[in-house]
């Protein structure tokens, strides 16, 4: 049976300082975060740990799963040196390259996923108001969760997927590929215009995704240049006998929740199909760098993929092929791996859109980012009748994504939401109850000043009288409240956890 | 073509209901195009004044 598909979305924003000559992003999102790490700290509310940094001893983002890099691969480079706190419900806020990033906590289904993204949002929104109160009244920080500045620079949102090691990886190449150029048709954010070399918006007013014009490589170990479909970063954050964790970097980050839902959750059953063995056919396409725009340019969703066996098939065909495949799992093998209930879900509304992209994509309006934005965008040139490369068209577009309530256009279009304004709020601060992330959250919760730092596998103790202590947590499905809950319910103090756990048979 | 076949789609469970409103289509499109001008009409408000200089100035490098 296919382990458990925890998972967990990486997402790096935008960020632009108004009303100053010298705007330094890497400055710009440590202010942002320092300003709301120091703001909880204050108030007390949805805390951070204070004090407690990421732990950077098994980062190792440049192990490829195919064995030793080619030569000339950039791995990319760890920034030690940058802000990076770890939050009580399990999340990792930090500044990342040049950009502020946040990862939920790992989770054990999509909709957790999109409640952890959505408490995500929320948090940024804080810190923006955070950072207003220490920046001067005509200086403003603002936050954009998009992938793309319109100038051929993008910046990722990142999901990630736990793996049996004992998974062929080409076997996950070949249908992951399959999944990740069509699933596009719903988790696409949207953008006026390419970025794509030698291609104006005049050839491409407006296309599904934000990300498809920065893929060039099939597979490969990079995430900065000549971006693969399947990145090989072989990082497991976990006992790497038993697992991988496959990270995927093809996706758009999402305002709308169903498409966040849908984007983590049909990629989980695809990845948990691919580890049972269940999938008749395989669809290789010819070249899958082109299929991948050619999706995305492809607002009537008709135009046929050149598969490499010669035949052609259009993005929905795979994507109903792939659901069909789903509902069969489903009956033979149950959806326990991806949540149970909640991969029922995500099989009904993953049937219901494809539905509704077939027949009249325009009404999923209010459920999936691509179409709310590709509605205004036409409303609005036919409105003041402008060319498609008017920048008015580029602000919306930009505008969309700007996380401040009081400017956020996404907030308006009147998308669906699936996740409860209160449920939204507790994730600020509570951790998920059912993945590793729970002890993390727990321990920071309670005993933050003993702790020195933490990371997604373990955490590191200093109780005082004696030398600093690693806990251990190697398997991502431990740790939860059925497993520890009581333990850490018995414990007083943080020494007194560790005694705890040294008795044997503790874990 | 028989490749294309072979790819059986589950049978969509459309609504009864839907079947039915299909005569009121065109008040329906008249009503979506004045929900679309109310809502054009408030974020023509919360937009940037200036977008030429907005998008000019929006460049984000050192991304993943």
């Amino acid at each position: 049976m296919a382990v458990p598909k925890i998972c967990g979305i990486e997402t790096e924003f935008g960020i632009a300082h108004t009303g100053t000559e010298d705007a330094n992003p890497i400055a710009a999102s440590s202010l942002l975060i320092n300003s709301y790490l120091s703001e909880v700290e204050r108030t007390g509310e949805g805390g951070p740990a204070a004090g407690v940094t990421w732990d950077f001893e098994d980062e190792m983002p440049g192990n490829d799963i195919r064995g030793i890099a080619p030569l000339g691969s950039l791995a990319p480079e760890i920034e030690t040196h940058l802000v990076n706190a770890v939050l009580t419900n399990g999340a990792r806020y930090y500044v990342d390259h040049a950009h502020p990033e946040m990862s939920t906590p790992e989770c054990s289904n999509a909709l957790d996923v999109t409640r952890y993204d959505k408490a995500g949002e929320l948090i940024l929104v804080r810190s923006m108001e955070a950072a207003a109160q220490v920046l001067p009244p005509d200086q403003e920080l603002v936050v954009y969760k998009n992938n793309s500045d319109g100038k051929g620079n993008s910046y990722g949102c990142h999901e990630n997927y736990l793996m049996a090691r004992a998974t062929p990886f080409f076997h996950i190449v070949v249908h992951a590929t399959s999944h990740l150029v069509t699933r596009q048709i719903f988790t696409g954010s949207g953008k006026v215009g390419s970025e794509a070399p030698g291609l104006t918006t005049a050839e491409v007013p407006f296309q599904i995704t934000q990300r498809a014009d920065f893929f060039e490589e099939e597979v490969g170990l990079e995430t900065t240049l000549k971006r693969p479909i399947i990145n090989t970063r072989d990082e497991p954050h976990a006992d790497a006998r038993h697992y991988r964790r496959l990270h995927v970097i093809t996706g758009d980050a999402n305002m709308s929740e169903v498409a966040t839902f849908l984007k983590v959750g049909t990629t989980a059953i695809v990845l948990a199909m691919v580890e049972d063995n269940v999938l008749p056919r395989e669809f290789r396409f010819r070249t899958p760098v082109q299929a991948m725009r050619q999706v995305s340019y492809d607002l009537s969703l008709t135009k046929p993929l050149e598969l490499a066996d010669g035949t052609s098939v259009t993005a929905l065909e795979i994507q109903w092929d792939l659901l069909d495949q789903a509902r069969k799992y489903a009956d033979s093998h149950g959806l326990d791996a991806v949540g149970g209930p909640v991969g029922e879900m995500v099989i009904d509304r993953w049937e219901q859109v494809l539905t509704s992209l077939e027949a009249d994509p325009m009404s999923l309006a209010n459920q999936l980012d691509w179409v709310a934005k590709y509605r205004l965008i036409q409303g609005m040139s036919q409105r003041h009748g402008l060319r498609p490369d008017d920048s008015r068209l580029a602000a919306l577009d930009l505008q969309y994504h700007d996380l401040r309530p009081e400017r956020s256009v996404a907030a308006r279009v009147g998308l669906e939401s699936l996740i409860s304004a209160d449920d939204a709020r507790s994730a600020i601060s509570d951790p998920p109850t059912d993945t590793r992330a729970y002890f993390r959250g727990q321990c920071l919760k309670r005993w933050a000043p003993s702790i020195v730092a933490a990371n997604w596998d373990s955490i590191v103790f200093d109780v005082g009288d004696e030398p600093l202590r690693r806990v251990p947590m190697m398997e991502p499905t431990r740790g939860t409240v059925d497993h520890v809950g009581q333990l850490l319910a018995d414990c007083d103090s943080a020494g007194e956890l560790l005694s705890r756990l040294r008795e044997p048979g503790s874990r | 073509m028989a490749e294309r076949e072979q790819i059986k789609k589950p049978a969509p469970q459309r609504e009864e209901s839907e079947v039915e409103d299909a005569p009121a289509t065109s008040g329906q499109g008249e009503e979506l195009k004045a929900e679309l001008d109310e809502l054009l009409d408030e974020i023509d408000e919360v937009l940037e004044s200036n977008a030429e200089d907005f998008v000019k100035s929006y460049i984000q490098k050192g991304g993943q």
